[in-house]
């Protein structure tokens, strides 16, 4: 089996990430509990003709690809797999309001086509004229990691050389109101830096693309290498810290191989255990890092934790906003990402430097 | 007419998204479809769509829809002269 080798990244986020030549230089802290993404100038990427039929979600998808093919210095890919959770909320919530309130009349073709959640595999795919495998993973707050271990099995077996995996969610302003109501986001404000002591249900919802060109050829560029990549839909009474060490044995490593584990806390009083357990728990000399307090929660936020732990290992630097302990590792070699959502749809995801 | 045609000029920027299009940019004689305001096909079934929510018009033909969206002076004339609301 072939190597999978992260070859470029390309991210739009809560923060300004779109910016390869920086990492996390500035930390922008918001207090809210629903933050939108640092904007680049979608002008620049797209065409005013072609951006009038996408939505915000699919713009992001866009620009973040671009990003990460320019970064890769190339035109193409083999395939294009995306995952998102909620897939193009702002078209979807305007294509129903529209069916609703004109009694299922009068609808119009363009929010339709902005409301299917395969929109933003297929633009890109039109924008670079690929052909090639197009997929689109939407399985809640696994679903980039769907897409992800997708790209790796393709890239394992050889049935392709290089492909485009994002994970893209745009905020929807009615299902955010609707998660508000029911605790799924946090009714009041909280400050960036506050998230993991906010002591009370919900998240700070937030959106964003991330994008990497995976490949089974290195570059000398290349962030880092995919060593295993694991998803459980739900662990019944099984304890997270097993859970772990057993994925660890799987992958014949032991805790200490692990130099940083990289946590996906949301400050969510109802479900933020699963993360306090492994803190307290095995890792509990290991170097920890969180990272939604920077890009807030949405389903493919982990994504971010993947852009982040690529940086980290390329750059070896470790910004101090994202420190969760106060233990530093002696090297950044190995980083485990552990996300969940809801106490559901878990993920494990092994980087390793280049 | 006047007024219509403005509301027209308006409807069609906020509707078909052309965010960098101002009514001034329109004149009354302009071809929306092609060479002229860039419209296409799937702006044309907005325009229909628009036709029968805001003027009780119905299109039942779209291929009419050529003659009938080829400018804004075109197509004030023909609701005036068909509109039901």
């Amino acid at each position: 089996m072939k190597t999978v080798y992260i070859n470029s990244i390309g991210s739009i986020s809560s923060q300004k990430t779109f910016d390869n030549s920086e990492f996390l230089d500035d930390i922008i802290s918001y207090e809210d509990n629903v933050i939108s993404v640092v904007n680049p100038s979608y002008r620049d990427y797209i065409s005013p003709g072609d951006s009038r039929r996408m939505s915000k979600g699919i713009k992001m998808g866009i620009v973040a690809s671009k990003i990460a093919l320019n970064d890769a210095g190339l035109e193409t890919v083999d395939a294009i797999i995306i995952g998102t959770g909620m897939g193009l909320l702002k078209g979807f919530e305007k294509f129903l309001k529209a069916l609703l309130d004109n009694n299922e009349q009068f609808l119009t073709p363009t929010s339709f086509i902005q409301s299917t959640h395969n929109t933003i595999g297929g633009q890109i795919a039109l924008g670079l004229k690929c052909k090639g495998y197009n997929f689109t993973y939407v399985h809640d707050s696994i679903s980039f990691e769907s897409a992800m271990l997708d790209a790796k099995l393709m890239l394992e077996n050889n049935e392709a050389n290089v492909v485009l995996v994002g994970g893209v969610d745009e905020i929807g302003d009615y299902t955010a109101e609707l998660h508000k109501l029911i605790h799924h986001i946090k009714t009041e404000k909280v400050h960036s830096t506050k998230l993991l002591k906010s002591q009370t249900k919900g998240v700070v919802y937030s959106e964003g693309a991330n994008f990497f060109v995976l490949s089974n050829e290195r570059q000398n560029t290349s962030y880092a290498l995919i060593e295993a990549i694991k998803t459980y839909n739900t662990l019944g009474n099984i304890n997270i810290n097993k859970v772990v060490s057993e994925f660890l044995k799987e992958n014949n490593l032991d805790i200490e191989t692990i130099d940083i584990v990289v946590l996906g806390n949301n400050g969510d009083i109802t479900h933020d255990y699963f993360y306090n357990d492994l803190s307290a728990g095995i890792f509990n000399s290991t170097q920890q890092v969180y990272y939604k307090h920077l890009c807030g929660e949405f389903n493919t936020a982990s994504s971010f934790g993947v852009w982040l732990a690529s940086n980290i290992l390329k750059t070896q630097k470790l910004p101090e906003a994202i420190k969760l302990n106060t233990i530093e590792a002696s090297k950044y070699k190995t980083i485990l990402l552990y996300n969940q959502y809801r106490g559901e749809n878990h993920s494990l995801t092994l980087l390793h430097k280049c | 007419m006047e007024t219509l045609k403005q509301e027209l000029k308006e409807n069609i920027i906020e509707q078909l998204n052309l965010e960098d299009i101002a009514i001034e940019d329109i004149n009354d004689d302009d071809i929306l479809f092609g060479d002229g305001l860039g419209l296409d096909s799937i702006d044309g079934l907005e325009l229909i769509v628009m036709l029968d929510k805001n003027y009780g018009i119905k299109l039942t033909d779209p291929k009419k829809g050529r003659a009938i969206f080829e400018s804004i002076k075109v197509m004030a004339k023909y609701i005036s002269e068909n509109r039901t609301k």
